[in-house]
């Protein structure tokens, strides 16, 4: 399977999670970028770190016209908790029913039931922006989004 | 999917950090936040490495306070500042790193009385505005150099994604110091 690569039409859809039901289409109305962050399992090591930090840079995503959206395979019920547990205040989705089929449109649904740890930006016009897969046991960290906005903001 | 994207400081070490070792020596920057047990964790590593190559190694430590996590990350590292005010940043560091986890106000304020501090002015200088920023500007600085959590360790300016054990460490460090030899 391969991720949705840059150009590509990013596929809408509605979730339920931490904060509710959530519609991509309806978060590219308010923002100028939307960072799609699947990752495999709430409240493992590495998921929480990450997400963690993207609470911790959620702010500066703003500033740049992104809003951060996390997204796994965990029912909704997990998600909140999970988003509780960790302060966590942009939405947490879950893909979990069909399990994954959100995953699966963006070409990052693992064999082993899980999401990949896979970063997007949807411009407003619905359009992949920016695409990647990061090794599962990795924390992709900040750098590469926040590098990546300052280039779509910088007109070439 | 593997790219080479290299995960690497986008503020280089200056007179401007708090540094330990000599100022020409290969530069070893640790983004901290002090009620993070994998930090707390770190700093007998660190110290032991420090024992070891000393000499040649320029180390740093720079805040990366996890507040959503950690609501007493940013007092703490309010208080290293504001020690290094009164010439106790080091002294501080290793208070707040082995405190385990006690950094309320009160644990802050005696730490500092141990240290010899001018608590008036230690306060003074914890609410100072101008401490605040410059841990902000830090934390800031560290997310867009690739720090994706706490302890993340820099040798020569790139990201160490290695165990942070005396050995990984020790390894790397050389491995550093024989590219610059040769």
């Amino acid at each position: 399977m391969t991720a949705l690569p840059v150009g590509s039409k990013a596929p809408d859809f509605e979730l339920e999670g931490s904060t509710g039901k959530t519609k991509l289409s309806d978060l590219l109305k308010e923002n100028d970028y939307v960072i799609l962050a699947f990752f495999p399992a709430a409240f493992s090591p590495v998921c929480t770190s990450e997400l963690n930090l993207y609470q911790e840079v959620k702010e500066e995503f703003r500033q740049m016209g992104a809003e951060v959206v996390g997204i796994s395979v965990d029912s909704r019920w997990v998600q909140q908790a999970f988003a509780k547990q960790n302060n966590l205040s942009f939405p947490v989705l879950s893909d979990f029913h069909p399990q994954g089929a959100i995953a699966a449109q963006y070409g990052v649904m693992r064999s082993d039931g899980m999401a990949e740890r896979a970063l997007f930006i949807i411009g407003s016009d619905s359009v992949v922006r920016f695409s990647y897969v990061s090794e599962l046991t990795k924390n992709p960290g900040a750098d590469r989004l926040l590098e990546a906005l300052e280039k779509m903001k910088t007109p070439t | 999917m593997t790219d080479d994207f290299v995960h690497r400081l986008k503020d280089l070490v200056s007179d401007a950090d708090w540094s330990r070792g000599p100022a020409d020596a290969l530069a070893l920057v640790e983004y901290a936040d002090y009620q993070c047990s994998s930090c707390q964790a770190a700093f007998p590593v660190i110290e032991r490495v420090l024992e070891r190559m000393g000499s040649q190694v320029r180390f740093v430590v720079r805040h990366f306070p996890v507040v959503s996590i950690h609501p007493l990350a940013d007092g703490a590292a309010l208080a290293a500042e504001a020690a290094g005010r009164q010439g106790k940043f080091w002294e501080m560091h290793r208070r707040l790193m082995e405190s385990r986890g006690a950094l309320g106000e009160l644990n802050l304020v005696a730490y500092a009385r141990g240290l010899g501090l001018d608590i008036g002015r230690f306060q003074r200088d914890m609410a100072d505005e101008s401490l605040a920023a410059k841990i902000r500007k830090q934390k800031i600085q560290g997310l867009r150099s690739g720090v994706n959590g706490t302890p993340t360790v820099y040798i020569d300016a790139v990201r160490y994604d290695g165990q942070i054990d005396e050995a990984g460490l020790r390894a790397a460090i050389e491995t550093e110091l024989s590219k610059d030899r040769s």
